[in-house]
């Protein structure tokens, strides 16, 4: 899966299937003298699901984010469906269309109601027509089994509820990919499993997913791959049937241990 | 009301309380006059001091330093003065570099006469008020919530217009409130370049009928109905806006 990052201006516009949607190269990152992200590199193919996990303080909410530009990256590479994103002049509009990020405290526009969040940024951003989002919203709202809280304002909603409103404002922009940062971890354990039943949903459908989460029987579930990530470094990584259960890494094993 | 007329007319030749304004057609138009020129006043300072309250709130998260620095040296400049001075230096000093037109006589005009610079001075002056109104508002937003929207493609601005501005606002509407009442009261300053609001023509009134406790009277009494006006009008406004869930509006 490795692959050498394209020098060419024209080569690096072009994505094909057979190529990684996101592809991350020696990702290097600090605030102030602390180094967060410490030559990050991984591969993600269309329709893959990946989980990252780690301690807290490794470096993986820093990563997801570096991926849509939230965070910017000192050193390194990411493409995403062949656009660069450690560039000066990025076209954030464009990156953002492909990836949608889905965060852990739902963040809803609270002056708006549910179906309102989700049709935002389709008509201010892509400027599309008001009565075919609205039916858009409507189906996500459904899909995410909010039916009836359409027109609930995020403070009258339950923290999972927020967070699937959040998951369908997300997809509304129709994005390629989807991030999910520690979605579950604000929530109460009843809550975990209907926005994790969501995801399921997605990942079903064959959205490409990358998730940083502490869920580890949800990861070992629906991942294709799972990275294990300590103070900046990817430590290990492998299909989940061999990583949960042969793990090599001391660090690893140690981590596993306390969760599992 | 020509009952009304005929009572106050009584009322003078009876105790000697004399309200000219009431009785006599020349002074009602007067301060007819004086009451729509106060009103004029404040509510085109009222909208333009919110807009300048606003872009410069926006201005002042730029990324360049040098805007952020012009509207903080705005702010301090209007802030650290009587709005007195102020008046007096648009009016006297500025007024004086402009450019005059002739006008239909044949005689020499100012651009901007005494009404339009007191709109300026007075808007720049709440204004300035204003910008610090709305960014204790900005920054009560968490930069989650407008991260979220970048997340969504939005650009700055949109993110400030549709996000951070409707947010802020309902921060920053009862402060904002206050900084209106004063505006309307600070409109009595418009008093010293001959604009002929409110105070200005009531003493032109007393002069004429040496009736300075009654039109002190009604004056205050004025204020105090058109500031209550405001304030009712904001609290209206402030209870329309507030959302379900969200603060103390529950």
């Amino acid at each position: 899966m490795s692959q050498s990052p394209a020098t060419n201006e024209f080569q690096s516009t072009v994505w094909t299937e057979d190529q990684p949607i996101v592809s991350v190269r020696d990702v290097h990152k600090s605030f102030g003298s602390l180094e967060v992200l410490k030559g990050i590199s991984l591969d993600v193919m269309k329709r893959e699901v990946i989980c990252v996990i780690g301690p807290s303080g490794s470096g993986k909410s820093t990563f997801i984010r570096c991926i849509n530009a939230l965070t910017t990256i000192d050193q390194g590479s990411i493409k995403v469906k062949g656009q660069e994103v450690h560039d000066p002049k990025l076209d954030r509009l464009e990156l953002r269309k492909k990836v949608g990020i889905v965060f852990q405290q739902f963040n809803l526009f609270p002056h708006k109601t549910a179906l309102q969040n989700v049709m935002m940024a389709p008509i201010h951003v892509l400027k599309q027509d008001k009565k075919e989002v609205e039916g858009r919203a409507y189906q996500l709202l459904k899909k995410v089994r909010l039916e009836g809280k359409e027109h609930a304002y995020p403070g009258e909603l339950s923290g999972g509820q927020q967070q699937r409103v959040a998951i369908a404002r997300s997809l509304a922009m129709n994005p390629d990919i989807m991030l999910f940062d520690e979605v579950t971890s604000a929530l109460d354990p009843e809550t975990v499993k209907e926005v994790l039943l969501t995801i399921n949903q997605l990942v079903e459908d064959g959205m490409t997913c990358i998730l940083v989460t502490h869920e580890m029987g949800f990861a070992r579930e629906v991942a294709d791959h799972i990275y294990f990530t300590d103070r900046g470094v990817i430590v290990e990584h492998g299909p989940p049937a061999t990583f949960f259960k042969e793990a090599k890494d001391p660090r690893t094993k140690e981590f596993l241990s306390q969760i599992l | 009301m020509e009952a009304l007329y005929h009572w106050c007319r009584r009322l003078y030749d009876d105790t000697a309380i004399n309200y000219t304004i009431c009785y006599d057609p020349f002074d009602r138009a007067r301060m007819a006059h004086g009451i729509l020129t106060t009103i004029e006043l404040a509510a085109t300072c009222l909208v333009f001091s919110v807009i300048i309250g606003v872009v410069g709130a926006w201005l002042q998260g730029s990324r360049f330093v040098w805007t952020k620095r012009i509207v903080q040296g705005y702010i301090q400049f209007f802030r650290n003065t009587p709005p007195l001075v102020q008046l007096y230096f648009f009016y006297f000093a500025l007024g004086n570099l402009m450019p005059r037109s002739t006008n239909a006589y044949g005689f020499q005009e100012p651009m901007l006469d005494n009404f339009d610079w007191a709109v300026i001075a007075l808007s720049f002056f709440a204004g300035a008020f204003n910008v610090e109104i709305f960014r204790s508002g900005i920054e009560a937003v968490p930069t989650a919530t407008v991260e979220a929207a970048e997340a969504l493609g939005y650009s700055r601005l949109k993110a400030y217009m549709h996000i951070v501005l409707p947010l802020a606002f309902r921060v920053a509407l009862p402060a904002l409130n206050n900084n209106l009442v004063n505006l309307i009261k600070t409109t009595t300053i418009a008093y010293a370049i001959a604009v002929p609001e409110m105070l200005y023509v009531s003493n032109q009134i007393w002069s004429d009928n040496v009736n300075v406790p009654e039109m002190m009277i009604f004056l205050l009494l004025a204020y105090v109905g058109l500031v209550a006006l405001l304030v009712w009008g904001m609290h209206r406004w402030e209870h329309a806006m507030r959302i379900p869930g969200y603060g103390g509006g529950t």
